[in-house]
């Protein structure tokens, strides 16, 4: 799997996972990688779940990867980290958002909620936890939690030498690129 | 230049680019953004949602005819429905180069089956090609359409939802204005009449061979050794880029593009050189049965599954038993199934019918699909587009031949009323069906994100257009009462179903309530709310399966920033426990 790096980003549809995604396949491709990504949005416009892979590296092939071989899982929900644990190295970092949306089940009252995920989590792997909701509220705006998220995935993959406040500028609306900068900036803080 | 690109971007550029002057298709996961991008290019190319695929194949084969290089394109479902026009044009051949476009979607993402639409180019006997990445998929449309129109015949474009969904790097390049050719009257060829038929046949097959040779020297093809490899792949599609992930340089590979008719030849010269021969192909053993055929030892479907996609962990474990070390988790997880959407009008027709006993609701393919999700589970069958009414229309007459009273509702959306449904709608009135059609008209095509439909008034390329009424269209083959209702107002849609079920007379429902993810809808001003103080606890409110209703700590929650305030909730409550805010 050569010098390849796989991002796993998931959640639940409606949570921005494909602008993080697209922002991030931008600032890579600029700095040069070969990048592949590709998605699956599920059958419902919103309330599934959602997940995309991003691969970079000097030569990507395959646009998707199995089990085992994750080196970065995103969650932007804290139940699909545990759906997806399965597909990050041993090795792996696991960034989870901590935050909670019931599934139908749940909601239903079928089901409970699952309790200790977090800890489950810790236990095992290597974790970073952030309230991305709680920040983006702070700044004003729940729905830059996504960006926040992306400033905390930058981090933790040390791809600095990527100027992505630019990246930001280019692909997001104008009106909205202020806050999502701070969002941005928040998450790299957390 | 170069831009990131999904390969139905790239597919849409490559049109564009080798100078295709008419686009056709209908809807389908995961074909639906090749037509989103081809209306880019309206300048250069006329492009349509034609109502279904079978009239998007016969726009293109007309334009074909024309004189100008055209395209279709749908899921792999799309293609049985569109089978009966291009099998014939097949025999035909072309005038200017026509492609088909036919996205399959192993794993089934989004459909309801995994059919390996290769197939249809052998049985169809048409050209075939498929690339592997983005930057094929654009490039192959070109010499698709030069395939096309030097052996006179239709092409297959096979991608897989990987290809369609997954973006990579492609560089672009110009358009090359493709002169319109003449159009002469030739009966002989475009009239396809039994005489003409059986003189089409030879030609077909003398092509068929024609096309062969063809394979063994295309460009599409390619040879890749590694040196001091001992092992051989023949692959093609999303699966090559499987096996260089997994073997890289320590195999050599025959990376097929134009893989139907299969370069025999070039695969036995292959295959020569090396003492395993691996067949790498997603889904069925296409390449692989001909190879066997051939008389060629190869390895294939013995070791890798012909179930679901394949990815690089599959190939590695089927071919070399290697498998990638896992750390699993001892938490539980819940299950995230699909919903309809907080506020969606399809909600309070299923929430209806979920109450009815002795009633059965034929459906099908669409949003409303979800109707069947629990906790509505207010669907009893679901088997392609359109059958919503004439599956229903067979359960009927067999429930009245055989005594039993159960009631039968079908549904359709609006788009898959004009698909499918209006022949069903007819069948069911002519025959005397003893059930009731019902169309879901949320006024937009909802499930493949938003597309024009014939009741929508706009067309692909943004102009107006005549806006066809379901409610018309019923009336006019032969409905007595067409009763419009609000699928959200409980009472009178409990109301219309009861009177539906009681009626002697031809009688269909049309429910009238748009999309809440339509995007220019007046903005949603009031939202509902539980009054804690009045709430039983009879979680009567979670049985309408509503993603923004949920029971925590005792008692009934509605998430404030998902609510709409459709307010099905506030009518299902006995209590009045639900409140409506804001004006």
């Amino acid at each position: 799997m050569s010098d390849t790096k796989n991002i796993l980003l998931v959640g639940v549809g409606g949570q921005g996972i494909i602008l993080v995604s697209k922002i991030l396949t931008a600032g890579l491709m600029k700095a040069g990688y070969d990048v592949k990504m590709s998605e699956v949005h599920g059958m419902a416009q919103r309330g599934g779940s959602v997940t995309t892979q991003v691969r970079y590296g000097k030569k990507v092939y395959s646009p998707i990867i199995g089990m085992g071989q994750a080196d970065i899982l995103v969650s932007f929900e804290k139940m699909e980290a545990v759906r997806w644990i399965e597909y990050l190295k041993p090795e792996g970092v696991v960034v989870v958002n901590n935050y909670e949306i019931p599934s139908m089940p749940i909601a239903s009252g079928k089901e409970k909620y699952p309790q200790g995920l977090i800890e489950a989590l810790q236990s095992a792997f290597k974790t970073v936890v952030l309230d991305a909701g709680k920040a983006a509220e702070e700044i004003g705006n729940i729905k830059t939690q996504n960006i926040v998220l992306l400033g905390a995935l930058v981090k933790a993959l040390e791809l600095d030498e990527i100027d992505w406040e630019e990246i930001i500028r280019e692909t997001i609306n104008p009106r909205l690129v202020d806050i999502n900068i701070k969002a941005y900036n928040k998450g790299k803080e957390l | 230049m170069k831009q990131l690109m999904s390969g139905n971007e790239a597919i849409a550029r490559g049109a564009y680019e080798a100078g295709v002057k008419v686009a056709a298709a209908y809807p389908g996961t995961p074909s639906t953004e090749i037509l989103e991008n081809i209306v880019d290019y309206k300048e250069h190319i006329y492009c349509e949602w034609s109502p279904n695929e079978k009239v998007a194949a016969e726009v293109a084969i007309g334009a074909s005819i024309a004189g100008v290089r055209s395209i279709c394109a749908m899921k792999h479902v799309g293609v049985n429905v569109a089978a009966d026009p291009i099998f014939t044009y097949a025999y035909l051949g072309v005038n200017a180069g026509f492609v088909m476009i036919t996205a399959d979607d192993p794993s089934m993402h989004s459909s309801q089956n995994e059919q390996d639409n290769r197939y249809y180019a052998k049985f169809a006997k048409m050209a075939m090609v498929e690339p592997s990445d983005s930057q094929e998929s654009k490039d192959f449309m070109a010499e698709a359409l030069r395939i096309s129109e030097l052996f006179d015949t239709p092409v297959l474009f096979r991608v897989t939802t990987r290809i369609c969904h997954s973006k990579g790097i492609v560089e672009l390049g110009e358009r090359t204005e493709v002169e319109t050719k003449k159009y002469e009257k030739n009966i002989n060829k475009f009239v396809a009449t039994p005489a003409h038929a059986k003189i089409a046949h030879g030609t077909v097959e003398k092509r068929l061979k024609a096309l062969e040779k063809y394979a063994n020297r295309s460009p599409l093809n390619k040879v890749e050794y590694n040196e001091n490899t001992k092992i051989g792949i023949v692959t093609a599609s999303v699966a090559y880029q499987y096996a260089k992930e997994v073997f890289g340089d320590n195999a050599s590979y025959l990376k097929l593009g134009f893989t139907y008719p299969l370069p025999m030849e070039l695969i036995k010269d292959f295959v020569s050189k090396f003492e395993t021969v691996y067949v790498v192909e997603e889904l069925e053993p296409f390449m692989e049965e001909q190879m066997k055929a051939a008389g060629i030892k190869c390895i294939g479907k013995e070791l890798i599954p012909n179930l679901y996609e394949l990815n690089p962990d599959v190939v590695a474990k089927a071919l070399l038993n290697k498998e990638s070390e896992i750390k699993t988790l001892d938490a539980k997880v819940v299950a995230r199934p699909p919903v309809l959407c907080p506020g969606c009008p399809h909600r309070g027709f299923f929430y209806t019918m979920s109450r009815k006993k002795d009633t059965v609701v034929t459906g099908d393919i669409g949003c409303y699909t979800l109707g069947g999700m629990a906790p509505l589970s207010a669907l009893d069958t679901c088997i392609c587009m359109g059958a919503g009414f004439s599956a229903g229309m067979g359960m009927a007459k067999a429930f009245e031949v055989s005594g039993s009273d159960k009631k039968v509702f079908g549904v359709v959306g609006d788009s898959t009323f004009f698909h499918s449904g209006i022949t069903g709608a007819i069948d069911i009135v002519y025959n005397k069906g003893k059930m009731v059609p019902v169309v879901l008209d949320n006024r937009i095509t909802g499930m493949t994100g938003h597309q024009e439909n014939p009741g929508t008034g706009k067309t692909l390329m943004g102009q107006d257009a005549v806006q066809i009424d379901p409610v018309d269209v019923l009336k006019a083959i032969g409905y007595k009462t067409v009763k419009v209702v609000d699928p959200c107002d409980l009472k009178a849609m409990n109301e219309t179903v009861e009177e539906a079920s009681n009626s002697k007379e031809a009688y269909a429902i049309v429910t009238k309530r748009p999309c809440v993810l339509i995007k220019g809808l007046s903005p949603f001003k009031t939202k509902c709310r539980v009054v804690k103080e009045k709430c039983k606890k009879c979680k009567m409110c979670l049985k309408v399966g509503c993603p923004a209703v949920f029971f925590k700590d005792g008692t009934s929650y509605i998430d404030q920033s998902m609510c709409v305030g459709c307010e099905v909730c506030m009518q299902v409550c006995k209590f009045d426990a639900i409140e409506k805010v804001g004006e």
